[in-house]
């Protein structure tokens, strides 16, 4: 018992520490922090040009919401796995850590990084846009929260394809948006939901989608990382 | 051999009876088909879009299961099997939507209407392009059986959501939709008359026997060029 106990702390540990090895070197350069920030300040100011000052309805507003975060989400989180192929580093991380261990700590990375990114584009959305109103904030507290949570852990596992292939940087948005566009759809909705002003338990749906979503994507994650991961 | 002549000859007769039998107001002999209000002759699509539209998901299926068994035996052949399959699937998607698209122009009224299952024959028809983009981005021969067998799993277990699940919660316009007076549910209640039905299901297994030959001189034709390209 004692020494199943201690593998299992032994592989937490070596998540954390891939977790923070990853921020430390993401602490360092900045590169995907700032490719977020800029990408979000981006396409929240051509947003705002393209309305010119004129307000949209508040469904068009919730939706444009989403695409901001996807395609912010697809210019920054697959850089932990790209980091490993560019810098040649990836033999080493699996020389040492065990996969999953290795998968986990890009997964919270990615996580932390993820909600950041959610929450930088959720305020300025909030600041600049005029229309955008959430009259439920707990729906949308909710959705913003899984919304975040499953956008990570899908866009960890492609990039963790995508850093094993040649073109890294056009192929990412190709193969995450089909594996993404559930989740999308549904949070696209939920948020709609929550701008509408309709009652908590109108958006149990949506969050029974979500929550499956997000336990199906990790669970087939962890299961098909080795193959990905091993050469 | 005896697979072609029987497959020939079954869709022979079902593209026959499935354009040939008329369709009355009031059904006297066993050959007619009930006309449907609304549908009147293009309720004839349901002959030929439907069997597509099936076999575009099976062989979504089959890419899957081959890509599984490539993961656990790293049998190069199965890779090849896995991507004919997705090859067929592909073009049965395509052939579904547009056939699809055609048909709601004169009877919904316009091309595309985002029905759910519209929605997710689209998503189909994405990740068979995504899939093939992977294949085309990695050169490594291991590498990119595994890569892309390990995509298409993935594909697998998040698509369900949108093939199965979601036409069956959301409004739409095809039948078996939340809403429909026959009722929602994995199995639609068939309203098809006896005949009409007869023709029907033959055509699914002709469109699935169409399938398997196709998938198999695919693979036939993979493994030769497999065993006969120089080695390095």
């Amino acid at each position: 018992m004692s020494a199943h106990e201690s593998t299992t702390l032994r592989w937490i540990r070596a998540a954390v520490a891939v977790f923070l090895k990853d921020w430390r070197s993401e602490l360092r350069t900045r590169y995907a922090m700032s490719a977020l920030v800029m990408f979000v300040v981006t396409t929240i100011s051509i947003i705002l040009f393209s309305l010119g000052g004129e307000g949209a309805s508040p469904e068009v507003l919730a939706g444009m919401l989403w695409v901001v975060i996807f395609f912010a989400a697809m210019s920054g989180l697959s850089r932990t796995f790209v980091m490993e192929e560019e810098r040649g580093t990836g033999m080493t991380l699996q020389l040492l850590t065990p996969p999953g261990a290795v998968f986990a700590g890009k997964l919270l990375f990615n996580l932390v990084l993820g909600a950041g990114l959610t929450l930088l584009t959720v305020v300025l959305y909030a600041f600049f846009i005029n229309g955008f109103i959430v009259r439920t904030l707990s729906i949308f507290l909710i959705t913003i929260t899984l919304g975040s949570i499953g956008l990570a852990a899908a866009s960890t596992i492609i990039a963790a394809i995508i850093a094993r292939a040649n073109t890294k940087g056009t192929l990412y948005p190709v193969l995450s948006f089909p594996i993404l566009l559930p989740l999308l759809m549904t949070v696209i909705n939920a948020t709609r939901l929550a701008s509408d002003g309709a009652p908590l338990g109108e958006a149990t749906g949506e969050f029974q989608i979500l929550i499956s979503y997000i336990v199906v994507v990790i669970t087939v994650s962890i299961m098909l990382f080795e193959y990905i991961w091993k050469d | 051999m005896t697979l072609r002549i029987v497959l020939g000859v079954l869709l022979t007769l079902v593209i026959v009876a499935a354009l040939g039998l008329p369709i009355v107001q009031q059904p006297q002999h066993w050959y007619e088909f009930p006309s449907i209000p609304g549908l009147e002759e293009k309720a004839r699509i349901i002959f030929f879009h439907v069997p597509t539209a099936w076999l575009s998901v099976m062989a979504f299926v089959t890419s899957m299961i081959y890509g599984i068994r490539y993961l656990r035996r790293k049998d190069p052949i199965d890779d090849l099997t896995s991507a004919s399959a997705a090859g067929l699937g592909l073009l049965f998607c395509v052939l579904a939507t547009v056939t699809g698209a055609v048909w709601a122009k004169f009877n919904w009224g316009s091309y595309w209407n985002w029905d759910p299952r519209e929605t997710s024959i689209f998503v189909l028809l994405l990740i068979y392009g995504a899939y093939f983009s992977l294949r085309a981005a990695v050169e490594v021969e291991e590498k990119r059986a595994t890569l892309s067998s390990v995509y298409s799993i993935i594909a697998a277990v998040t698509v369900p959501f949108f093939v199965f699940i979601m036409p069956r919660i959301m409004t739409g316009l095809h039948p078996g939709a939340k809403g429909d007076p026959d009722g929602a549910g994995p199995v639609i209640e068939f309203k098809m008359s006896p005949n009409m039905r007869v023709v029907f299901f033959s055509s699914l297994i002709a469109f699935t026997l169409l399938f398997l030959w196709m998938l198999s001189l695919r693979v036939r034709i993979a493994r030769l060029e497999y065993h006969h390209q120089p080695k390095g």
